[in-house]
């Protein structure tokens, strides 16, 4: 008798301080949070003299304000845009080229993926000058094509190491099958590997979207238009060269974090479901 | 055929080593070879002085290697400090408990948020003067009085704090990676564990942590390719390189390109920053095989 | 199946979005690329003003922040791609740069037409920021290359209030260097805060040495220094690191001043929490954005030195100019020559609380603005000395005071580095 109440005991204990332990580290992360949208709702006079976070005002037309002075309508459409088909295209070719370094054999195939691998590891600064001279000689600058083409390269190389370890420790035996069913190997590749892979690609999906959303120099140096702009450059114009506007600026940080907490919430059930195949166990 | 095997094989890495050659190729040989040039980004005409760059790196440019240092320390505290503290979060996660889906969400939103906010935010909790102070006024309310610190204007602990915070930051990727590694362990394997009398911390020991291992290597070594490059949040933190003291190798180049306006030479200490790079991760995926 | 429909949700957003609408209009339009967000609403405004009167359309497009604009103009630049109307943010050297490239067109003529009637409007401190003088050291041919359109001096400003509280003349602002210790021991007994400015931002630091440096060795002895002819170890520059030394052990400056930004330290003085701030006078419409109600002074910095007047940073806040290449050369000409006439200089100083170009234009202007112009009798600016110091040396130069603010160099050790690095510098130009 008392050894089973001791070892419930013992088990409170330690999943309180679990939970204490998780709520604590869980308040760090919210208090920004809450100070970015407690901030957005104040006047710019008030932002910095009042440091509870509990909102005195409640000035909601920052938001509408925010919208419209940012020109949020289109630039909003544009980064969903440039966000979705980079993402999409990322998924498409990376995994196709991790599969076929995992999986496949052609001569040359170690030294490009070094290749890629070295990419990561190089990173490049003042490419925007290249970049916009390169551009600008393929006609593509001031496209949104052009600027889809180099935000994919950006994300390139880590997908790629990402999918292709992921697919090393794959499980042979499922795409044998299918090969035996007769599957061709871009059928294997789309109805074998890529399901499997989904963890991997949610944790793809996810760090480029992040990357593509949040760019903003990339995309004020190659576009000459305002409506090309995605939205994190409409949200430079509230940070002025000598006036910041912190309650408008709040705001619009507010707004522009949301679609992509949205798209984390979407992908991180993949991530944690997992597949019982081994996904990242060596 | 044989050949029309290895044809098709080729078309899978067509349209990435396409896109990667135009836009990742042209640029960097464009950038490398101006490394052996002295040019202001502006002018038509360069003049070519051979390894002359390189060599001031090596020799003369002490503020490279000071912040080449300090994004080193950084990257150390983040290997450990943000790296375990990513682990245990995921461990604790990785148990029938409840809020898990709320904690998933909350841990991942540092990474989210924009490093100007993040900067913002953090300089008003920590900074005394310009900000609410709250770390220092706990430290009073919990009796610790002489703990009390400039943590942002004190040249001592400006780089940790700034470096902490970027652990804060990062740590929601560590977490996310960790925890689909964990779950991805068989549940029979504890259970068998269990049966044969092992603690909870023997299955944490032989189980848990040998299977993770690979894990690990992948989360070592994007953690150290993103912190080394970190920049824009010792801006919003601390307004610059505080005489060195919070210097990193990316804001070092962008004062070459901008501040004396000396394009060739940020272009050297590009190549330079990238050889460290390689030679780092090459080292880790080296010492990661061994292992295995 | 929901991939396909993803597929082609994609391409209808891509063709709707994807197109580039051009439109070709008969009448020619001009581009004007500016960083200036608090100015846009009335950049904008004026543009419709000017399309109105003479039916030709001005763009302006604001890409913001100023470093990001920067990257900009020379990624443009290298693929020819400049706009009629732009700035140049940076130092003269930048600009000589971008003259020598063919960027930029030499409007000396339009300047002096009809007896000088455009340049005699505008201040010649803040056209001299534009302008290339015979024998300078850039090797441009004498002319001037851009058109200010607000004036900015750098000063001091103070808080009436908490000087109040301090025990001073609110109307009474510091005149010498010692008077300023004194009322930093003041501040340090009463546990206020100082002198606040971006010092995290390494130029403001430069701006305020160097303003000592002319105070106490003169225009020619700073000149000289930077040919190379007086070496950084000499006394009296010493004596102006010292200054810094004494300004922190007396306690006139903020805690924690070399980690600011000026937008923290600009909210800092806002908000009353410091004493001093050390600011441009942009600062005027910030500080009435945060705080309306902030009673404050300008005033120039406390005189170290009796031997020579004590001089600030003034001239051409921000500047356009033309591209050479541009197919609208004349009617982008003509735009600048409207857009720094009386009544839009007045408009815009109205608007934004910056100091006009135009001499005419003071009118109606705050009083603490017009505080900050009477500064231009003692301003000066790097961009008019005809020489400019090596950026390496710069840095190590407010570096180094930065550490001795924070109290780990002495201003001799500070001395000799700066002068080994000077020293490198010039033998490698000598190389070239």
């Amino acid at each position: 008798m008392k050894a089973a109440i001791y070892y419930k005991t013992k088990k409170l204990a330690v999943n309180t301080l679990i939970h204490l332990f998780l709520i604590s580290v869980a308040i760090t992360c919210l208090y920004p949070l809450l100070w970015m949208i407690v901030s957005s709702l104040k006047t710019q006079d008030m932002i910095f003299k009042d440091i509870s976070l509990i909102p005195h005002q409640f000035r909601l037309e920052n938001y509408i304000k925010a919208w419209q002075e940012g020109g949020f309508g289109r630039n909003f459409l544009n980064s969903i845009l440039y966000t979705s088909s980079v993402v999409f295209g990322i998924v498409i070719i990376s995994s196709m080229a991790a599969y076929a370094f995992s999986r496949l054999r052609f001569p040359g195939s170690k030294w490009l993926f070094i290749m890629f691998m070295a990419a990561m590891m190089i990173p490049i600064p003042g490419s925007f000058v290249a970049l916009y001279v390169l551009l600008n000689k393929l006609h593509l600058r001031n496209t949104p094509i052009g600027y889809i083409l180099c935000m994919i390269n950006v994300g390139l190389s880590t997908s790629i190491f990402l999918l292709k370890t992921f697919f090393d420790k794959m499980p042979k035996e499922l795409e044998d099958a299918a090969r035996i069913d007769g599957c061709s190997k871009l059928g294997i590749w789309w109805h074998v590997a890529l399901p499997l892979a989904k963890p991997v690609l949610a944790v793809v999906v996810v760090f480029n979207a992040l990357t593509v959303w949040n760019e903003y120099i990339l995309a004020l140096i190659i576009f000459d238009n305002r409506q090309f702009m995605p939205l994190q450059v409409a949200l430079q114009t509230f940070q002025g060269e000598f006036v910041t506007n912190y309650p408008l600026l709040m705001a619009g940080l507010t707004i522009t974090a949301l679609p992509i907490i949205i798209v984390y919430l979407l992908m991180q059930k993949y991530i944690v479901k997992g597949v019982t195949q081994g996904a990242v166990v060596g | 055929m044989k050949i029309k095997g290895v044809l098709e094989n080729y078309t899978f890495i067509l349209p990435a080593v396409a896109i990667f050659s135009v836009f990742y190729v042209i640029p960097f040989v464009w950038v490398f070879q101006l490394g052996l040039f002295e040019w202001d980004g502006i002018s038509f005409a360069r003049t070519f002085v051979g390894l002359q760059n390189f060599k001031e790196i090596f020799f003369q440019d002490k503020s490279w290697w000071q912040s080449m240092w300090n994004a080193s320390y950084i990257t150390l505290i983040a290997l450990t400090f943000q790296n375990i503290l990513a682990f245990m979060l995921a461990w604790a996660c990785d148990r029938e408990i409840k809020m898990k889906n709320f904690y998933r969400v909350i841990f991942f939103i540092p990474p989210v948020l924009s490093e100007v906010v993040v900067g913002m935010a953090w300089r008003f909790i920590i900074n005394d003067i310009d900000g609410a102070n709250i770390i220092n006024r706990t430290l009073t309310g919990m009796g610790m009085p002489n703990l009390v610190h400039n943590w942002l204007s004190d040249p001592n602990t400006a780089l940790t704090t700034v470096a902490l915070v970027h652990c804060w930051k990062g740590f929601g990727w560590g977490f996310l990676i960790f925890l689909a590694g964990l779950q991805t362990i068989p549940r029979e394997l504890y259970e068998a564990a269990r049966v044969d009398g092992a603690s909870a911390w023997q299955s944490f020991r032989k189980i848990t942590i040998p299977l993770m291992i690979p894990v690990m290597v992948l989360v070592a070594i994007l953690t150290v390719l993103g912190t080394m490059q970190v920049f824009v949040l010792i801006v919003s933190l601390v307004g610059g390189e505080f005489a060195g003291h919070t210097s990193v190798p990316v804001l070092r180049i962008l004062a070459s390109m901008r501040g004396s306006s000396r394009f060739g030479y940020a272009c050297a200490q590009g190549i330079t920053f990238g050889m460290v790079l390689i030679a780092i991760s090459f080292i880790q995926y080296r010492f990661s095989k061994g292992r295995q | 199946m929901l991939i396909r429909n993803l597929v082609l949700c994609v391409f209808a957003l891509f063709s709707v979005l994807g197109c580039s609408g051009q439109k070709t209009d008969s009448k020619p339009t001009i581009s004007v690329w500016h960083w200036m967000t608090d100015r846009d609403p009335a950049f904008q405004a004026l543009a419709k003003k000017y399309e109105a009167l003479t039916g030709i359309r001005v763009n302006f497009e604001l890409y913001a922040p100023s470093d990001a604009y920067s990257q900009k103009i020379r990624a443009a630049a290298q693929g020819s791609n400049l706009p009629d109307i732009f700035g140049i943010l940076g130092e003269k050297r930048d600009f000589a740069s971008f003259i020598k490239a063919g960027h930029i067109l030499d409007i000396t003529s339009y300047m002096e037409a009809d007896n000088s009637a455009w340049k005699g409007q505008l201040f010649s401190k803040a056209l001299a920021v534009n302008e290339f003088a015979p024998g300078n050291s850039y090797g441009i041919n004498p002319g001037i290359f851009g058109v200010p359109i607000d004036i900015m001096t750098i000063q001091m400003v103070y808080n009436k209030k908490l000087f109040t509280q301090l025990g001073l003349n609110p109307n009474r602002p510091p005149r010498t260097f010692q008077e300023f210790l004194e009322i930093g021991n003041k501040i340090k007994a009463s546990g206020m805060q100082g002198l606040v400015s971006g010092w995290g931002e390494v130029w403001m630091i430069d701006c305020l040495a160097n303003n000592y440096a002319f105070n106490i060795m003169g225009k020619d002895k700073v000149l000289a220094t930077i040919k190379g002819e007086v070496p950084y170890t000499d006394p009296d520059w010493i004596r102006v690191f010292s200054l810094f030394k004494q300004m922190q052990e007396s306690g006139v400056l903020a805690k924690g001043i070399v980690t600011m930004i000026n937008k923290s330290a600009e909210q800092l003085f806002a908000n009353e929490k410091a004493v001093f701030a050390f600011n441009g006078s942009w600062c005027v419409n910030v500080y009435k954005g945060m705080n309306p109600g902030l009673e404050y002074g300008a005033m120039l910095p406390p005189a170290a030195s009796e031997r020579y007047p004590i001089s600030i940073w003034g001239g051409a806040g921000s500047s356009f100019m033309v591209n050479a290449r541009s197919k609208n050369k004349d009617e982008a000409v003509k735009f600048l020559k409207w857009l720094t006439g009386q009544e839009q200089q007045a408009y815009l100083a109205q608007e934004t609380n910056n100091l006009p170009a135009n001499k005419n234009s003071l009118a109606r202007i705050p009083e603490i603005l017009a505080q900050f112009s009477r500064g231009m009798d003692y301003a000066t600016h790097p961009n008019i000395w005809g020489v400019s110091e090596f950026s390496l040396v710069i840095e190590a130069l407010d570096r180094g005071i930065q550490s001795i603010i924070i109290g780990e160099k002495t201003p001799e050790q500070v001395a000799a580095e700066v002068q080994i690095i000077k020293e490198r510098e010039l033998a490698k130009k000598r190389a070239r």
